[in-house]
């Protein structure tokens, strides 16, 4: 039973992960292909067209890696976590249902005509269908959300003979953690999508593709960036405040805080010895942590020792996972405020004639090297993001309510075991794919060559292709 | 009446009929682009593009259906949902991995460089294989009563033969309608060899259906019961004649109502699901859990279903939309 659980657990965590690099990437990029089709119908530019039809091939990928992984989770709950459904399903439940209904038709059907309809259908709805796309995947989030944050911070229901009741949907919905939760995540999509569209533009751009598209795709990603990090890294603070009030014992394992403190320092580094119960080489600033999460230098901070039952057995999280996992969220989003703002700042100088800004011509060769490096540091600080978030929620499946042991199905551990192997399998096989062809098109692109799906292009769409990049 | 007054009781019926409409719309949606998947090896190069482009802008609402229907099971049944997905544990994974590699095969297969493109299409190919076997598999246990004997795992391998081939015969018949010249007259020749796999696999559901419980053969043989259910296999057997005999003489000249074979099939699905539901009813987890015992509590079903019947026909509206642009034969499928 216990290898049944653990084993359930990774593979429940490797298909969660899996599954969240898409929608990371489809829920801001939909976006970001309404805003590049905007333009080019304000402007009848042709480099705005020119970023969108790249793009949408992208997103085209993504989404579709997206939704099959997708599937899978919603299989999952009945085939290693029936106990989740069993306690909670009638509030899950309705969650679960008004995204399908609400979210995942809208995407699916409309997804065929952004992709396929651009010549099929007039302008008007052809913009529509994409900004449906984008807003159907909003609302993906918007449901899945509030769903993730209940389970973290549950109210407005009852326990009927072991079974949750609704008694407020509204409190149900709108329960404390979900609106930050809710910011945190778009805003972690923004940022991953800046992040990719920069570092994939550098990269056409250093193989000698740099055309208008490319150019106007990379000002659009870096300034997205540069504005919305910012916001990112406040929502995360006050994210962390609400944690602190609803499940201290995690923002104690995400501090590395053993007995309660005032005056609680920032630990840049730390090896938490949870056998021991405390942290060896500890490099911290004094009382920082305490500042910010209490907004008092000598603020109080529960520690970790609170939270352990009478016979020994630990309340809280797993310590080391949760504290890296934070520090590797933390860490990313400082270092995209410092490239992002740094290429404003470049972006911002004055041409050589001195009469207007550099732009995106302004990124000296070697920085471009950096942005292609972060491409997909917004996966990274994402996942680590949702590790601590998830860890840090352990024991507990849906907090105070039903443990993660409770809610675990009885198959045998070499079943598990086995689908376990096969779903790793595909999913390395199929991440490599994916990055692989990513840069593939990308240079494709840059050489200006069509990157058409379809059945033996015409020529006259082939001419106007090469024509334009 | 005073039944309907009881929300304990009605809203249970109104789940299982929704999710068995979504399962309904799934098998005939899914079945043909599954089934388009599971013919590949048949066509060659050329065609496979042709017939990719056919179902393309379609495939991922047509899945999305899936979704629906399990999620329904999930959110209306939530004690059965554990149950029958537990016990077929090991199909559902075949399924996934099987959906997963022909979802992303429609992408890689147009975006990876040239030199994989017949790796991409291999993989298709055999994502539908898996996910079309693996449904029929899942069919015949869940008939069988869910329970694994020896007996009734190669009922199960039986039916996951026929259902892949029903998949691939509603495959056919969407080709015809989607393709012209050639491509068309060897769909119609496929649909000629598939057929055979449908009558078997409907014959062989409805001959087991019967024997695995007495309530079963009770509403098929004994009297009143058995007129309620005549119509269904004198409805199938006269639909069955008749596409063998069109699909004699197609292609039509001026390749008129080429949509008929389509609607046929479907027809038939439609029949046979039917029978099932029938005969399963009040069951969600065969001859152990009613749909009763099994319902979410009546106050989050009664939340779900107002969000449904405001959606659900908007979510068939444009369904149609999407259907009625991408209308005709297929041409190249293309971004701009
Ligand atoms: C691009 C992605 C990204 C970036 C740059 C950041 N985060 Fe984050 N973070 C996430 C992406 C993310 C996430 C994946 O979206 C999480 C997981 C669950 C959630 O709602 O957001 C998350 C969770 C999360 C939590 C856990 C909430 C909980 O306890 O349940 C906290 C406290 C923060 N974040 C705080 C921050 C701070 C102070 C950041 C400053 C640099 C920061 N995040 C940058
Ligand atoms: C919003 C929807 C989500 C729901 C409903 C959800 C639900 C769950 C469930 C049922 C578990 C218990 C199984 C387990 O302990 O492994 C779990 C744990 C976990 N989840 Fe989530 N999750 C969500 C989002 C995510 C995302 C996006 C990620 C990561 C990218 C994630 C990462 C994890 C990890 C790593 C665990 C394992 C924790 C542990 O076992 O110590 N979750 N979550
Ligand atoms: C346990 C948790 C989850 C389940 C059961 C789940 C289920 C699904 C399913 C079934 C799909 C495919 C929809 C289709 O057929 O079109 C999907 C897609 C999607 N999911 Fe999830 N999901 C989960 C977690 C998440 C999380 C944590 C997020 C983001 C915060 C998310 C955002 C999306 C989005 C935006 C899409 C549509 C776009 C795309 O396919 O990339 N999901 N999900």
């Amino acid at each position: 039973m216990m290898e049944t659980l653990l084993l359930s657990r990774i593979q429940f965590a490797a298909n969660i992960s899996f599954h969240i690099l898409f929608p990371t990437i489809t829920i801001a990029l939909g976006w970001t292909l309404l805003f590049f089709r905007l333009r080019y119908n304000a402007t009848g530019e042709q480099r705005w067209m020119q970023a969108y039809s790249f793009w949408v091939k992208i997103f085209a990928l993504s989404f579709a890696m997206g939704v099959v992984s997708g599937i899978t989770m919603s299989f999952q709950f009945g085939t290693n976590w029936p106990g989740f459904m069993e306690t909670v399903g009638n509030i899950a439940g309705p969650l679960l249902a008004y995204e399908v209904i609400t979210a995942f038709f809208l995407e699916a059907v409309f997804l065929g005509i952004m992709l396929f309809g651009f010549s099929r259908v007039p302008r008007w709805l052809h913009t529509t269908a994409t900004g449906l796309v984008a807003f159907g995947t909003t609302m993906s989030v918007f449901w899945i959300v509030a769903l993730n944050s209940w389970m973290h911070t549950p109210q407005g229901f009852e326990m009927i003979d072991g079974v949750a009741h609704a008694t407020d949907w509204w409190a149900i919905v709108f329960n404390p953690s979900m609106p930050y939760r809710f910011f945190h995540m778009m805003l972690a999509s923004f940022l991953t999508v800046s992040f990719l569209i920069a570092g994939v533009s550098a990269y056409r751009w250093r193989i000698g593709g740099n055309t208008d598209g490319v150019r106007v795709a990379m000002k659009t990603a870096l300034i997205t960036a540069a504005l919305l990090i910012p916001v990112q890294i406040l929502v995360g603070d006050m994210h962390g405040l609400n944690t602190k009030e609803y499940q201290p014992a995690k923002i104690a394992a995400m501090e590395g805080v053993w007995d309660t403190e005032r005056g609680a320092p920032l630990l840049l580094f730390a090896w938490p010895d949870q056998a021991a119960r405390e942290n060896h080489f500890e490099i911290g600033i004094p009382g920082l942590a305490s500042y910010i999460l209490t907004h008092h230098w000598d603020g109080e901070i529960k520690g970790l020792n609170e939270f352990v039952a009478d016979d020994g057995t630990a309340l809280h999280p797993r310590v080391a996972p949760v504290f890296w996992s934070f520090r590797i969220m933390v860490g990313t989003g400082i270092l995209m405020l410092l490239i992002s703002w740094t290429s404003i700042a470049m972006m911002m100088r004055k041409d050589r004639n001195g009469d207007g800004r550099r732009g995106v011509e302004g990124l000296p060769r070697f920085w471009q090297i950096g942005l292609v490096a972060m491409t997909f540091s917004g996966w990274i600080a994402t996942l680590a993001g949702w590790y601590t978030t998830e860890i840090g929620r352990q024991p507990w499946l849906v907090q105070g309510v039903l443990t993660t042991k409770q809610a675990v199905a009885d198959v045998p551990a070499p079943m598990v075991l086995s689908t376990l192997i096969a779903y790793l399998a595909v999913y390395v096989i199929l991440l490599g794919a994916y990055i692989t062809v990513i840069f593939y098109l990308a240079r494709r692109a840059a050489q200006g060559k069509s990157i058409e799906f379809g059945v033996s292009p015409s020529v006259r769409a082939q001419s106007r292709i090469v024509a334009e990049e | 009446m005073d039944m309907f007054g009881d929300p304990a009781i009605w809203l249970p019926f109104v789940f299982a009929s929704l999710m068995g409409l979504s399962i309904l719309i799934y098998v005939i949606l899914d079945g043909y682009d599954l089934g388009v998947g599971v013919l590949f090896p048949f066509a060659t190069d050329d065609e496979k593009d042709k017939m990719i482009a056919s179902i393309g802008p379609f495939w991922d609402a047509n899945e999305t259906w899936l979704v629906l229907a399990v999620g329904l099971l999930l959110v209306a049944f939530p004690a059965a949902h554990g149950t029958i997905l537990t016990s077929l544990y090991l199909p559902v994974a075949v399924l996934m991995i099987g959906l997963i590699m022909r979802g992303v095969a429609f992408e890689f297969r147009a975006k990876a460089p040239a030199a994989y493109k017949r790796l991409w299409n291999n993989v298709f190919f055999t994502g539908s294989l898996m996910s079309a076997l693996s449904q029929g598999f899942m069919l015949g246990m869940y008939v069988m009563g869910l329970d694994y004997t020896l007996g009734h795992f190669a009922f199960a391998v039986l039916t996951a033969v026929f259902l892949t081939v029903g998949y691939s015969f509603i495959g056919a018949t969407w080709v015809i309608h989607k393709a012209d010249e050639h491509l068309q007259r060897k769909a119609i020749d496929w649909a000629k060899g598939g057929i055979w796999g449908l009558m078997l696999g409907i014959g062989a559901i409805s001959l087991a259906t019967p024997f695995v419980s007495a309530r079963i053969f009770g509403k098929w043989f004994e009297f009143p019961y058995l007129l309620w259910l005549a119509p269904l296999p004198i409805l199938s057997g006269l639909i069955v004649i008749w596409l063998w005999r069109m699909l004699q003489q197609m292609p039509f000249e001026n390749d008129r109502r080429s949509w008929l074979p389509f609607v046929a099939a479907s027809s038939l699905w439609t029949l046979a699901f039917g029978g099932m539901a029938y005969s399963f009813y009040p069951y969600v987890v065969p001859e152990k859990l009613t749909i009763y015992d099994a319902a979410s509590a009546p106050e989050s079903l009664f939340i779900i279903l107002i969000g449904t019947c405001v959606v659900l026909p908007t979510i068939i509206g444009y369904t149609f939309l999407a259907y009625y642009i991408f209308r005709g034969k297929a041409t190249e499928l293309r971004y701009d």
